[in-house]
């Protein structure tokens, strides 16, 4: 090599190191004030409390806590108001102030941000797949399902039918969606976690209506597929499609999010349609072991969880459009949740892994659906 | 090194020329080369069989046939509209030109999702233009043409850039001399000024069309992704990362960037003899 690249080599690096270096330098910089900036109202706090311990109760308290709840897409109102509630328990509770940061997206691609170093202190995501997933990096213990009530599910929903008003093509099951000239709005399961249950419910009701037989269900969902005119990457893609484009008789959807557009869009233009029978819909939770261990996290990421199953954390889940699963609270907003048979995973699939397996990853059966000469 | 020593014999102007490759080196190598090995060790999880069955799988297939297909027509479309934007902003005085001519990189700044949802709510079935040619029987949203529309959009700004200053450039004499020699307009175009921006005109086609293969956000929206028909290659990236198939999106993505490249050589050396043959 001529000595003259080499030269510009070792000048570049060294560029780069300085540049690096006082980039660094300024973090600490922003970080020392930042300090300073927060030592400041605390001494005053630390002042006042010393005041009020004297006449009363509290425990002592301790250094504010921040923690990241990573989610998928339709929670982001559900957890806005939690997280208020929870804070507010939280302080009476222990005296600690503590602020909650959301992150919402897709659930697969949340969970795959945890996993390429996003350091959340709780997941709440739309399938157990997206967590098993983070169990397989070691990132979540094993048994994290059996961590927490049902299924660490502490709200669950169902897929129920969104369809124009007045139902013009007169859809009330999932038969009718095979039925000619209708068009069913749903997004890819492929690329959306959401769309997996609507696919599930599908296929679910389709196999207690042909004695379990798999080859009549495949037909079934196949068939239903070719009434799937547009495939959106993700649940809220297909709701904008069916809403403001105008496309499609009628849109597969998570009932939460069935109400959500018909609470923003007015009842006037949608109503909901309950078929005979669907899937319930688990989204589970999980605190990430490796990172509330490594931030000293673990107390306040469990209560924070814990608390989703009380009876406040029940109902803002309930406000929010999801079946909540403590009795007191269900019986409160039995008007909202009306009755409809329900099946779970594990009552007709199994595990996440093996149903993911079998419908879902590539050479699957959703795959063959779309697979010429099949 | 074949290069420097003809580059120390000859005695240049400027000295620098180490100095300034080790540079040019060091960061491409960190801006470019890094991220892209990155990608290769994230298949070394891959075997031969693996690579070869997911990268001729039949829904990858089309999938590059639609990603390279709407691509091409889209590039070539702008290859037009772009010199004929660029030859009215050259030639031509109007009020509101400056104007105009700023408009033109704004596909550059917006995000590309907006675009898509923008260009979905136009050409879907209720949407301004999409309700005009619907009962025509013309579908634009949700269909490869769809794609092409989007790609379209975000691919003018790369051919109006490239032609515009070579056009700038031209020399006004050459086409006089033509027209005094008793060429008509159109043989002077084709003979005098087209030769001359070719080359240009093929860089803004390379840009754009490079642009369009890899395009995801504005795509999504419009194309309906129904497999074996408007699916793009960069969304099976996305559902094979969404099974957490790391090793089975690096190898589309590999591919994809493999035929890219070829492409961009092959249209490299058209642009080198087009060079050559115009000077």
């Amino acid at each position: 090599m001529k000595k003259g690249i080499k030269k510009g080599l070792i000048a570049g690096f060294t560029l780069l190191l300085t540049a690096g270096l006082t980039a660094c330098g300024n973090n600490n910089n922003a970080n020392n004030s930042a300090n300073a900036a927060t030592d400041a109202p605390e001494a005053t706090t630390a002042a006042t409390n010393a005041a009020a311990t004297a006449e009363a109760t509290k425990a002592p308290a301790k250094d504010p806590v921040e923690l990241l709840n990573v989610s998928y897409d339709p929670t982001r109102e559900l957890y806005e108001n939690y997280n208020k509630a929870f804070a507010a328990y939280w302080e009476q509770e222990t005296g600690q102030k503590v602020t909650i940061k959301q992150s919402h997206g897709g659930s697969g691609k949340q969970s795959r941000a945890v996993i390429d170093g996003l350091e959340a202190d709780v997941v709440t995501l739309a399938l157990g797949y997206d967590i098993d997933a983070l169990q397989e990096t070691g990132l979540i213990n094993e048994g994290w399902q059996n961590k927490y009530e049902h299924n660490s599910s502490p709200y669950t929903s169902t897929i129920v039918f969104l369809v124009r008003k007045g139902n013009p093509k007169g859809i009330k099951d999932w038969p009718d969606l095979l039925k000619e000239g209708v068009e069913v709005i749903t997004p890819n399961p492929k690329t959306s976690g959401g769309a997996r249950w609507n696919y599930l419910a599908a296929w679910g009701y389709a196999l207690d209506h042909n004695n379990n037989d798999e080859a009549k269900a495949q037909e079934f969902v196949q068939e239903l597929f070719k009434h799937v005119p547009v495939l959106d990457t993700g649940a809220r893609g297909s709701t904008t499609t069916f809403v403001e484009r105008g496309i499609g008789d009628v849109l597969i959807a998570w009932e939460n999010e069935a109400y959500l557009s018909i609470k923003e869009l007015g009842p006037d233009k949608f109503e909901i349609v309950n078929p005979s029978e669907s899937i319930l819909a688990e989204p589970p939770v999980a605190v990430v072991d490796k990172i509330v261990d490594k931030r000293d996290t673990r107390e306040v990421s469990e209560a924070y969880l814990k608390y989703l199953y009380s009876e406040e954390g029940q109902t803002i889940a309930a406000e929010n459009y999801y079946r909540p699963t403590l009795e007191s609270v269900k019986e409160k907003f039995k008007d909202q949740f009306p009755e409809i048979k329900l099946f779970t995973l594990a009552d007709k699939f199994g595990t996440w892994k093996e149903t993911q397996e079998k419908h879902f990853n590539d050479g699957g059966i959703f795959d063959k659906i779309y697979v010429p000469g099949s | 090194m074949n290069v420097s020593t003809t580059a120390a014999a000859q005695r240049k102007v400027l000295p620098g020329f180490g100095l300034t490759m080790g540079y040019s080196v060091l960061y491409l190598s960190l801006v470019v080369l890094l991220p892209l090995s990155a990608l290769l060790i994230n298949s070394t999880g891959l075997t031969w069989a693996k690579f070869w069955d997911v990268a001729t799988d039949p829904r990858v297939l089309a999938s590059y046939r639609v990603s390279l297909s709407t691509a091409a027509a889209a590039a070539l479309t702008d290859a037009f509209l772009g010199l004929l934007m660029a030859w009215v902003l050259v030639r031509y005085e109007f009020p509101g030109k400056r104007i105009f001519d700023a408009l033109i990189d704004l596909p550059f700044a917006l995000p590309t999702a907006v675009a898509g949802v923008s260009l979905t709510a136009l050409y879907s079935q209720n949407g301004w233009i999409g309700s005009l040619v619907e009962p025509l029987g013309l579908k634009v949203a949700f269909t490869p043409l769809g794609i092409t529309l989007a790609l379209m959009f975000i691919g003018i700004p790369f051919v109006v850039r490239t032609v515009q200053p070579v056009l700038e450039d031209l020399d006004r004499d050459m086409e006089e001399a033509s027209a005094t020699l008793g060429a008509g307009r159109w043989r002077t175009f084709l003979r005098i000024i087209l030769p001359e921006l070719l080359p240009a005109l093929l860089t803004g086609f390379a840009l754009a069309f490079a642009r369009g293969i890899g395009e995801y956000g504005s795509v999504v929206f419009i194309s309906g992704n129904m497999p074996m028909r408007t699916e793009i290659a960069p969304l099976l990236i996305m559902t094979k990362l969404e099974q957490f198939d790391y090793a089975g999106a690096t190898s589309v993505a590999l591919l994809l960037l493999l035929i890219s490249f070829l492409m961009l050589l092959v249209i490299n050396t058209l642009q080198r003899w087009a060079r050559k043959g115009s000077r």
